[in-house]
């Protein structure tokens, strides 16, 4: 049971939470110029690090807000705040 | 036998239980296994693959041999069952059964704490009085009855242990927990504690779930046995065990022992059986012992260079064979009715390792300690290597071999096992583990799993491998305290609406849609399934027909850009929709797989409300939330969930319109509503919105005048002879219209194409999602398709998700699939059954037939559009 920060709402158990996956990856502004190979990439494809990893995290049952973080994927602890 | 006094027993107060059927007497403090030690007993089930006889072996979470039936719950050690009055038990072969429901009452309890202390031994107990004394929020948790750990062995220092529980007492902040044992640990200081309450069987506990800012570990050290032939048969017992009986319980084993040991701790087995009358000869694999002096002094006897090669003996020990640790030489047969062992000690690193903590192996103490720990958590005392030191003796050679030298006693398993696992080319702990099944059994190898590794290390003649890995639980867990109240009813919730007493007094039977309970249909007496589903299906499509639909899900979404918003969730366009109208819409995920359906009405220029699917209600509120603050925070748009605010009333059929204009004079053309007042002065939304193609209405009004207002479209429409139906009828009607129903008819793998349904699609504007139309696997004709199925005899039923393949098809393995069937029903007005169905390529299938092989019969249906009743959509004025 991982303790995550929200930012506005402080340390709260990871049932509260939902996880939104690798943070970063923003909507492209034009998808229509995009290749299919360049969409795809955003729809199906993800990082997975050993390591540190910028994820989204949304305060589902708390105050509803999304928020970065960044969390090393082998130990589970939390490295701060992400982009 | 008891001993006429001492130990930490209640003599005053007696008590009366029943193993195996005899019944005996104990004292409050015992265990069941002491106090069938007190009676004589040492022997209990026999082992569960060999059937040899076994006895008890140890006084804790160790015991791998003395399990209990008790009450529902199966395999609890005897040497951990604490007795109370007219405990009724079964011995065990090795495993046991639930034999009945376990509904002992177990509740979850959530806490934060300063400081864990992970068991209430000398160590335990310090650290706690440490933590205590700063003011911190401690927590000491212990598995036995009463805290003390190896202390409640030791009389000498039970003064000691009443001063330190004394002056934990005092702190308003440190909770002692007792018959508790912390078998979690998980990320981030989170520690889970099963914890029993006090009293007879059946009395329930208490699961913790514990986030701790700091863990001591102070959980002790297990003792292991040593491995010589004849290992396992009653009366081999733990040295340290035999103390515990001895000096805890006041229970003498045996009147003539062998103490057989690699280490120092066992002479103080040896001193006290020597004080309590009992002859012992000290067997010493090492060349010297400062304790020898002592012993001899006592009455006792030591041997240097000597062990326990083998045992002799029935139903219990008789004799044991002394020889030289390494084999080989003369032996020597010494009768004796007890045999105490101690092959050295392993600290208890389970929840160490469970919490990441990295182990080494300890040359002096030849066992593994905690290294680095990965999270705020330390060790202490033995569980932290605070050891004596010890003498490697992994196996004790004989000349019959290594079939009866046991490693683990539950699993049956013998250093033969090991050497064939690893003569089989085996050599990480694990595979051998895998091979031999030790270390899997109840108690999780807790006797077991170093010797092994020792055993391994031999065969292969290299040094220790690395430890299996430690996973929860530490003790076993009755899956009922895991539960805890979240069972039966209230495993879930349940949502009913405003009109479910209306439902349940006209016998309606429910279905589960999310955690709503739905009317599924209304039979009448005498009424199967199909009679009632076919009369009422005839009644919304020749009469007029009520459903209760205020289980769908409503968002309002407000705000100067909620258009603009919708424009981009859903595949069709909303900026244009008029003030007072109503549109059908379809979402995407950004793959462009269907994701939702549902009607939106536009209450004014910035407001709007959806309806979504029942149980997608919550799903696709989080989706707009995460567009609107993820990708999109400049739309002004805000979301608020008004599903239970709103009881929502269909009115369908033919005579729906005679029926809404006597409670409301409106006049609506299809996809408008308005707002008004009924009859009985109730206000409402009438909306004029069909999901079954007939012409229909939806009355909304405020969730608490649901059952009024219903009651009064009931009572309106009695003259028009008006039927409720329930969710079975809305689903054959939309069916015969060719309307999917999102997740029963969609996967998540399926297009507004695939579904036929172009024309929702703009083409004008991105949506989310659209995109993903234009992929090549998207666009693909071969995908599967919705399309409709006539079975070719009128009467024969698809089974859904009955799998479809060509008429010409083998079925042969493997077996070209086409897809399946997704929704299958009678229908009133075709007078014939039929089916909905993702087939591959489908819509270039029409006119085909194709098979569903079942289970004893193969059904042909034929390939049609899915749309079977009113296709020019007539019916929809009325």
């Amino acid at each position: 049971m991982l303790l995550i920060r929200c930012p506005w709402c402080g340390d709260r158990d990871e049932v509260e939470f939902s996880y939104g996956g690798q943070a970063g990856v923003s909507y492209p502004d034009d998808p229509e110029a995009l290749t299919d190979a360049q969409w795809a990439e955003y729809v199906f494809v993800r990082d997975n690090p050993r390591g540190p990893y910028a994820e989204r995290w949304v305060h589902t049952n708390g105050c509803r807000r999304w928020f970065d973080t960044v969390r090393h994927t082998v130990t589970h602890e939390f490295l701060g705040e992400g982009s | 036998m008891r001993l006429p006094e001492g130990g930490r027993i209640d003599r005053s107060a007696p008590l009366t239980f029943t193993v195996d059927g005899v019944t005996r007497t104990g004292y409050r403090g015992d265990t069941v296994a002491s106090a069938l030690l007190a009676d004589g007993v040492v022997q209990v089930g026999a082992s569960a693959y060999r059937h040899r006889p076994r006895g008890i072996v140890d006084a804790g979470v160790a015991e791998p041999n003395a399990l209990l039936q008790v009450g529902p719950e199966p395999m609890r050690p005897a040497t951990t069952v604490e007795l109370t009055d007219g405990l009724v038990a079964r011995t065990l072969s090795g495993r046991g059964r639930l034999l009945e429901p376990n509904d002992e009452r177990y509740d979850h309890k959530h806490v934060h704490c300063d400081v864990l202390v992970v068991g209430a031994g000398p160590a335990g107990l310090a650290a706690a009085l440490e933590a205590g004394r700063t003011g911190a929020r401690v927590i000491l948790a212990d598995e036995q009855t009463e805290p003390g750990g190896s202390a409640l062995s030791t009389p000498d220092r039970w003064p000691w242990l009443a001063e330190v529980l004394a002056g934990l007492s005092g702190f308003a902040e440190t909770r002692v927990l007792s018959r508790a044992s912390v078998f979690g640990y998980y990320d981030h200081n989170y520690l889970t504690i099963a914890q029993r309450h006090a009293g007879p069987i059946g009395a329930g506990g208490r699961l913790w779930h514990v986030r701790a800012g700091r863990v001591v570990l102070a959980t002790g050290a297990h003792e292991r046995p040593l491995v010589f032939a004849g290992n396992d048969r009653p009366g081999v017992m733990l040295a340290s065990a035999v103390r515990t009986y001895l000096n805890r319980y006041a229970v003498r084993l045996g009147t003539r022992a062998v103490v057989c040991t690699t280490n120092d701790s066992a002479y103080a087995t040896a001193l006290d059986l020597l004080a309590s009358g009992v002859d012992v000869l000290v067997a010493d694999a090492r060349q010297d012992c400062a304790l020898a002096g002592a012993v001899r002094a006592a009455g006792g006897d030591v041997r240097f260079g000597t062990v326990v090669v083998g045992t002799e003996g029935e139903a219990a020990v008789t004799a044991a064979l002394l020889g030289a640790p390494v084999g080989g030489g003369p032996v020597e047969l010494f009768h004796c009715d007890l045999v105490a062992v101690s092959g050295g000690w392993n600290p208890a690193v389970h929840l160490h390792s469970q919490a990441g903590g990295t182990l080494r192996h300890d040359e002096a103490i030849s066992a593994f300690v905690p290294d680095r720990s990965r999270q705020a958590n330390a060790s202490a005392g033995s569980a932290n290597g605070e050891l004596d030191p010890n003498l490697p003796l992994w196996t004790i050679p004989s000349p019959g071999g290594w079939d009866d030298h046991f490693v683990d006693l539950q699993r049956d398993a013998t250093v033969a096992d090991v050497l064939r696992a690893t003569d089989a080319g085996l050599r990480s702990a694990e595979h051998v583990k895998r091979f031999t099944t030790i270390g899997t059994a109840h108690d999780q190898g807790k006797t077991a799993g170093v010797t092994t590794l020792g055993v391994i290390a031999e065969a292969l003649g290299a040094g220790p491998p690395g430890p299996t890995t430690y996973r929860p639980p530490y003790t076993p867990v009755p899956f009922a305290m895991l539960a805890g109240r979240d069972r039966g009813a209230l495993h879930d919730p349940a949502r009913v609406t405003s009109i479910h007493d209306w439902h349940v007094a006209r016998g309606a039977e429910f279905e589960n849609v999310g955690q709503w309970k739905r009317p599924w249909y209304y039979p009448r007496p005498g009424e199967d399934m199909t009679t009632a589903v076919l009369r009422e299906c005839a009644a919304a499509r020749t009469g007029v027909g009520m459903q209760d639909a205020s289980t769908l899900g409503k968002i309002e979404i407000v705000g100067l850009d909620a258009a603009e918003f919708l424009n981009r969730m859903y595949t069709n366009a909303f900026k244009k929709l008029a003030v007072g109208a109503a549109r059908y819409g379809l979402m995407c995920k950004a793959d462009g797989m269907v994701f939702d359906d549902g009607v939106v009405l536009r209450l004014a220029e910035d407001r709007f409300l959806a309806t979504t699917t029942t149980g997608n209600a919550a799903a696709v509120l989080d989706w707009f939330e995460e567009w609107l603050q993820t990708e999109w925070p400049d739309l002004r748009v805000r979301l608020t969930s008004v599903t239970e605010q709103w009881a929502t009333i269909a009115v369908v059929g033919p005579k729906s319109r005679a029926v809404v204009e006597k409670l409301a004079p409106v006049d609506l053309s299809f996809m408008t509503f308005t707002d008004t007042t009924l009859a009985n002065g109730i206000p409402a939304r009438i909306a004029r919105i069909s999901f079954s193609g007939e012409l229909a209405f939806e009355i909304n009004v405020a969730t608490w005048h649901g059952l009024a207002v219903w009651e009064a479209v009931h009572g309106t429409g009695e003259e028009f002879g008006i039927t409720p139906y329930g969710t079975e009828t809305m689903h054959v009607l939309r069916a015969e219209k060719g309307y999917p129903i999102v997740g029963q008819d969609t996967d998540g793998t399926v297009t507004p194409i695939d579904l036929g349904m172009e024309w929702i699609v703009s083409k004008r504007k991105a949506f989310v999602g659209s995109r993903s139309l234009r992929r090549p696997d998207t666009a693909r004709p071969d995908r599967k398709q919705l399309v409709g199925l006539l079975p070719v005899d009128p009467s024969d039923l698809l089974p859904e998700g009955a799998q479809l393949v060509t008429a010409d098809s083998s079925l042969e393995p493997p077996v070209p699939m086409l897809g399946h069937v997704t929704s299958s029903y009678h229908s009133a007005a075709l007078g014939r059954t039929f089916a909905l169905a993702l087939v591959r390529s489908g819509r270039d299938r029409l006119g085909q037939v194709l098979h569903a092989p079942l289970a004893g019969k193969t059904i042909a249906a034929t390939v049609v559009e899915p749309v079977f009743y009113d296709p020019e959509g007539t019916r929809r004025d009325g």
